[in-house]
């Protein structure tokens, strides 16, 4: 798989560096779990750090200083289209 | 032959799987193969397969700066990885093989007040925990370290350092080979080009993998998979506290004097040795955004090459030779996860994110202590997975930083 340097579709700046923007994972504490204080843990230190693709926000630091959400392949940085 | 050739590694591979073993290490980076050593050098238990997809030390157990060292932040920390330590310093005598290890000397540098309350903290943590850092002043940095720029370039003034003189490297595939070699010399079978895409389950419990090879049957399977330790614990819908990042770091040219010490600075982010070729090298942080791309790119070297040259205003002479870059297991709280993981017959060894290199003989040594009795042995009771639900996380990000 060849990999893509990462770099970031901003739905309002269009295509920059990576440097220019924070990351914010989405967390994602299974429905399955349904236990009260697990579903806090999980919510606390947890993470889905899923091998493929993945959805996940970033702000625009330098640049429109507006959150949005990406679409992108973990395993290669590509992006890709948001699902409808 | 120069001490970079290495002898011929007898490395016995074995012919073929076996339906079963009683254990089965997914993963043939250091704390895979430390671990299939020692059950089989300590504990006499030799029917243990390691399973790696690519190639061993292919991992970040083959891209690691190699530092070596105990000065952590917490006690659990100090402790575990002062065993580390002191297992490396005798590893050549016991696997006989010439591992490069040498003794440096680290200096971590404050450039700030805050930062000298944190480096005077360390000293003393460690020297209550059994591991030998002081605190230096500025005086002492320059005669340890007389290339260290003290006044940071103006902008990142040395104000002091903590200095652990049991900080060390070692050549990480050889360390690697040693223990691939000394396991399978006593009959553990390794095999590489075999990739773990899934893990058998009946009631409850973990029974065997699924491999490109086929299944094999296990009566324990271990979890020693660097980065991608997430998609085998998915494999029985277990969740970790762990992120997958990128780290990189990058060689230069041979630089013609003796730089004898590691250098490290939590404020600039980055920490800098020399190779026994001479070379300088050079690590830094992780890139900030979760990934298991292998992408090293020239921000990070512009970023990274700049401010340690306000440190160490050699580094503008030489030029960089090779870049490159391993995808980390970083944990919630910056310390390892090893053992038990409520799943049966299921056990991980991750966490090891950007600092695991020095941990992989005592890791190795106390995961196969606990394979062999089934009991969690003290020094790494601290780390189970079961602290998180506990409220007894062993936040260390001080100590942890980058190497
Ligand atoms: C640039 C860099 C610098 C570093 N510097 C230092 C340092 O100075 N000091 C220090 O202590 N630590 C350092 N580290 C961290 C250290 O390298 C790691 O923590 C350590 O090597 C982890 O060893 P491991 O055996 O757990 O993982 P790895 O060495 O990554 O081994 C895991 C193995 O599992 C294999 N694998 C993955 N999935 C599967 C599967 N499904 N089936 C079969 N096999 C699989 C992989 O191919 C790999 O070979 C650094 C890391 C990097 C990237
Ligand atoms: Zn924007």
């Amino acid at each position: 798989m060849a990999a893509h340097r990462l770099r970031i579709h901003c739905p309002h700046c269009g295509v920059r560096a990576v440097e220019e923007f924070a990351y914010g994972e989405i967390p994602a504490t299974p429905d399955a779990l349904t236990d009260v204080d697990a579903r806090d843990v999980d919510r606390a230190f947890m993470h889905s750090n899923h091998e493929g693709p993945v959805s996940e926000r970033w702000f625009h630091t330098f640049g429109c200083r507006r959150w949005f959400t990406v679409r992108r392949d973990a395993r290669t940085n590509e992006m890709l289209p948001l699902p409808e | 032959m120069n001490e970079f050739v290495e002898r011929a590694i007898d490395l016995r591979w074995p012919a073929a799987i076996k339906p079963a073993y009683d254990v089965v290490i997914i993963g043939g980076g250091g704390h895979g193969l430390a671990t299939a050593y020692y059950l089989a050098t300590r504990h006499g238990i030799t029917n243990v397969a390691v399973l790696e997809r690519s190639y061993i030390g292919g991992g970040n157990s083959g891209r690691n700066t190699t530092i070596i060292r105990a000065n952590y932040g917490i006690p659990e920390a100090v402790r575990f990885y002062q065993r580390s330590v002191d297992l490396y310093a005798h590893l050549e005598q016991e696997t006989d093989r010439a591992l490069m290890h040498k003794t440096k000397g680290l200096l971590w540098i404050a450039h700030s007040e805050a930062g000298i309350r944190q480096e005077r903290a360390r000293a003393a943590v460690n020297t209550a925990c059994g591991a030998t850092t002081e605190y230096v002043d500025p005086a002492a940095i320059g005669e340890i370290c007389p290339q260290i720029d003290l006044t940071g370039g103006g902008v990142w003034p040395v104000y002091g350092a903590s200095y652990h003189p049991a900080g060390s490297t070692a050549r990480h595939d050889r360390v690697v080979w040693a223990y691939a070699e000394g396991a399978m010399r006593l009959g553990v079978d390794v095999f590489q080009r075999t990739g773990v895409i899934g893990l058998r389950m009946e009631r409850g419990r973990v029974t065997g993998v699924e491999t490109s090879q086929g299944p094999i049957a296990a009566g324990v399977v271990l979890s020693a998979v660097g980065g991608h330790v997430t998609t085998i614990a998915s494999m029985v819908g277990l969740r970790l506290p762990i992120r997958t990042h990128p780290l990189q770091a990058f060689v230069t040219n041979r630089y013609a004097q003796a730089f004898h010490p590691i250098v490290a600075s939590s404020g600039l982010g980055g920490y800098a040795s020399q190779t026994a070729k001479g070379e300088m090298l050079i690590g830094a942080e992780i890139d900030r955004a979760p990934s298991y791309a292998y992408d090293s790119g020239y921000p990070f070297l512009q970023h990274c090459a700049f401010r340690m040259m306000t440190l160490l205003p050699f580094l503008r002479d030489l030029r960089v030779l090779r870049q490159w870059t391993g995808v980390c297991d970083m944990s919630t709280d910056y310390s390892p996860v090893m053992g038990l993981t409520g799943v049966d017959g299921f056990l991980v060894t991750t966490g090891w994110g950007t600092w695991g290199f020095k941990a992989i003989p005592a890791g190795g040594e106390q995961l196969a202590a606990l394979i062999a009795t089934g009991r969690t042995p003290d020094l790494i009771a601290p780390f189970s997975l079961d602290r998180f639900a506990r409220d007894r996380t062993m936040a260390d990000r001080g100590s942890a930083g980058t190497h």
